[in-house]
């Protein structure tokens, strides 16, 4: 069992009166890789600004190794930062920026040349040393950002959206860097990203975050195949969260029809909500579906097809790779292992059904 | 080349105001008062070189003076609340919408010898102080004139650093003072530099205050160019020399300053952003 490097407890923040963080707890462990997800403005940034040091909360407490460090300084904790935005020094070149920590520190140059020369090897930019970094691409600025964390060699690593202004491939390629430098160097991740599919693919440990608080913790299985709530069935991946009655254990009622399943442990005749992935769903022949419905739209994907079905008013999204028209008629055919059932929450009524994507857009149609 | 029509009034406007002035600036330099072609000018300007080194000496120390009050003033303004950031600029440029002479002649009689400053020493049972008319008055009203235009560019430079960058630098390891010396004061150059230029230029080349708060008795060559065109001893040929060697002077110093100013230069464009 890894001890404990960064604690949060009961952590909470407002400005101007209005609560960003609220009973904030976390647990990071040391060598661990953990990745904080939520929409945009759900205190990302905020929280990783508590643990570097920018900012004091107005309650909770702070722990590195279990000793607390409210009232310790940013320039003397042993955390490093990668900014949303680079926050390279304009006005030194790209050596220049990755001695800096090094420099404070008043290291010999040449150990601080070799260091310099050895993690801008790590990052691929060894020939651009004596660059001006105004002149580099993003992605070449957000690797100098990384570098320059590096070579201080901070215990906990703090990344916030690193990758967010990069292209897809080149996003792809760092990813694969960021965890290889994970387990090359044992350093303490906590990464950043309002991207579910990064948060899932590289992390040991995933935070999903909503509104200031903590939604759900878990490896990236957990949260991706038994979400505990509404929200992060419907922000892990795409889900349809239907209103359903648990009738017994193994047992659950939606749209009017009963289904087992292999879910227990709730109480009988309790209000549920019932969640199922896109892809788990089968598309077969009206007569044969468990429930059917029309095709109201078709969306090419790639590997597969996106196809929104209305059931009796409700949108429900299956995603398959078999050719589909619009106002066809179909059945969806659900298997027990295809559904999972949660406990109700705040965001139940909330989390609607695919007449729209995003929750603005939703709450916009159905004004009125 | 083509020329874009909104460009015209420009140039028509450079063309009256700068360049013909400047043609006939030369022109006149090299020119005696039998209106032929000569060097006498120069060489007669040449006598005046205590003048020209008085001048730079008491511009730099205004200058090297705006500086040091001016750049904590900037740093403090943008280190407050923006709104009270407003305020003190406000409380800044408020004196400038008076007159230029307003302002100098309240210095005078604040210095005079019977003035309000002398009369509260004798008041006090203090012996009286010889102020007026001396190169420190002189210093003084410049440093009291020019240090907004020291103030302002530095302030504007100071706002527009990025949090971020602070924060960077404080994330590995830097304390306030590493933060100030690396990264504030570095990227804050730009803002020094015009600053400097905004106010060396005026103070080596201004003859109102010298003569104000100098009483004539401390010769500079803003005075010496005026008496070329004013005075008794009208000369209108050398008064152009004497321009033309101070405005090649101040043109050397920018050049200088330039050459500096274009190390950090890509930092402005940055911090601009
Ligand atoms: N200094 C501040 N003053 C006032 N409000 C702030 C401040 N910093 C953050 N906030 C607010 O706190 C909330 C959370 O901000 P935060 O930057 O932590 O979001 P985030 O999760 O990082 O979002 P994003 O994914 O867009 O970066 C936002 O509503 C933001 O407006
Ligand atoms: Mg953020």
């Amino acid at each position: 069992m890894k001890s404990s490097i960064i604690k949060l407890e009961n952590i909470k923040v407002s400005f101007n009166n209005e609560v960003i963080l609220e009973n904030l707890n976390l647990n990071i462990k040391e060598g661990e890789f953990v990745t904080l997800l939520g929409p945009s403005g759900c205190g990302k940034t905020t929280t990783l600004r508590i643990i570097a040091g920018f900012l004091n909360p107005d309650e909770g407490n702070i722990f590195f190794k279990d000793k607390k460090i409210n009232n310790v300084p940013a320039h003397k904790r042993e955390v490093n930062t990668i900014f949303q935005k680079y926050a390279l020094f304009p006005h030194l070149n790209v050596y220049e920026n990755v001695a800096f920590g090094m420099r404070i520190q008043k290291k010999p140059e040449s150990e601080i040349k070799a260091k310099v020369t050895e993690i801008l090897k790590m990052v691929n930019l060894v020939s651009y040393i004596d660059r001006d970094v105004n002149s580099l691409s993003g992605g070449q600025q957000q690797r100098i950002a990384i570098a320059r964390a590096l070579a201080n060699n901070p215990k906990v690593l703090l990344l916030d959206e690193p990758l967010g202004a990069l292209d897809l491939k080149l996003r792809k390629d760092m990813q694969s860097e960021l965890k290889s430098i994970h387990q090359k160097t044992g350093i303490t991740f906590v990464l950043v990203t309002h991207d579910q599919e990064e948060a899932l693919s590289m992390s040991d440990t995933v935070v999903v975050m909503d509104k200031g608080s903590i939604q759900q913790i878990g490896s990236p299985e957990d949260i991706y195949n038994e979400p505990k709530n509404a929200f992060v069935a419907d922000f892990i991946g795409e889900s349809n969260v239907i209103s359903g009655i648990m009738i017994d254990d193994f047992k659950v009622s939606f749209c009017g029809k009963e289904f087992s399943c292999l879910d227990k442990g709730f109480e009988k005749m309790s209000i549920v909500d019932v969640v199922i992935r896109p892809e788990d769903i089968k598309v077969v022949t009206p007569e044969q579906g468990d429930i059917s419905g029309v095709i109201t739209s078709v969306v090419f994907k790639g590997v597969h097809n996106e196809i929104i079905i209305d059931v009796n008013g409700f949108k429900w999204m299956i995603q398959t790779t078999e050719m589909q028209k619009e106002n066809d008629k179909i059945g969806l055919l659900i298997y027990p292992d295809a559904i999972h059932i949660m406990k109700p929450s705040p965001y139940s009524s909330k989390i609607g059904d695919y007449s729209a994507f995003s929750d603005e857009f939703y709450n916009e149609q159905h004004k009125n | 080349m083509k020329i874009k029509l909104s460009l015209v009034p420009y140039i028509i406007w450079m063309l009256i105001f700068v360049i013909i002035p400047v043609i006939l600036i030369i022109y006149f330099s090299f020119t005696d008062i039998n209106k032929s072609l000569s060097f006498d000018n120069i060489l007669e300007a040449g006598k005046y070189s205590q003048v020209f080194l008085r001048s730079i000496i008491i511009g730099a120390i205004s200058t090297v003076l705006c500086l040091i009050i001016g750049y904590p003033a900037a740093y403090l303004i943008s280190k407050v609340k923006l709104k009270y950031q407003n305020f003190l600029i406000m409380l800044l440029m408020i004196p400038m919408w008076t007159s230029f002479l307003l302002r100098t002649y309240a210095w005078m009689t604040l210095l005079e010898y019977n003035g309000l400053i002398n009369k509260l020493l004798v008041f006090l049972g203090l012996p009286r102080l010889n102020m007026i008319n001396t190169p420190g008055a002189i210093i003084l009203g410049m440093v009291y004139n020019f240090l907004p235009y020291m103030i302002l560019p530095i302030y504007n430079i100071l706002v527009k650093i990025d949090k971020k960058i602070i924060e960077a630098a404080q994330d590995l390891g830097a304390n306030k003072f590493k933060v100030f010396t690396k990264i504030i004061f570095p990227l804050s150059l730009p803002g020094i530099i015009s600053g400097i230029t905004m106010v060396f230029v005026p103070s080596v080349s201004t003859f109102v205050i010298s003569k104000m708060l100098g009483g004539g008795s401390i010769l500079v060559i803003g005075d010496l160019i005026e008496m070329q065109f004013l005075g008794n001893n009208y000369n209108p040929y050398l008064g152009s020399c004497i321009s033309l060697i101070l405005m090649i002077i101040i043109m050397i110093c920018m050049k200088i300053m330039n050459s500096l100013d274009t190390q950090s230069n890509y930092t402005e464009k940055r911090t601009k952003k």
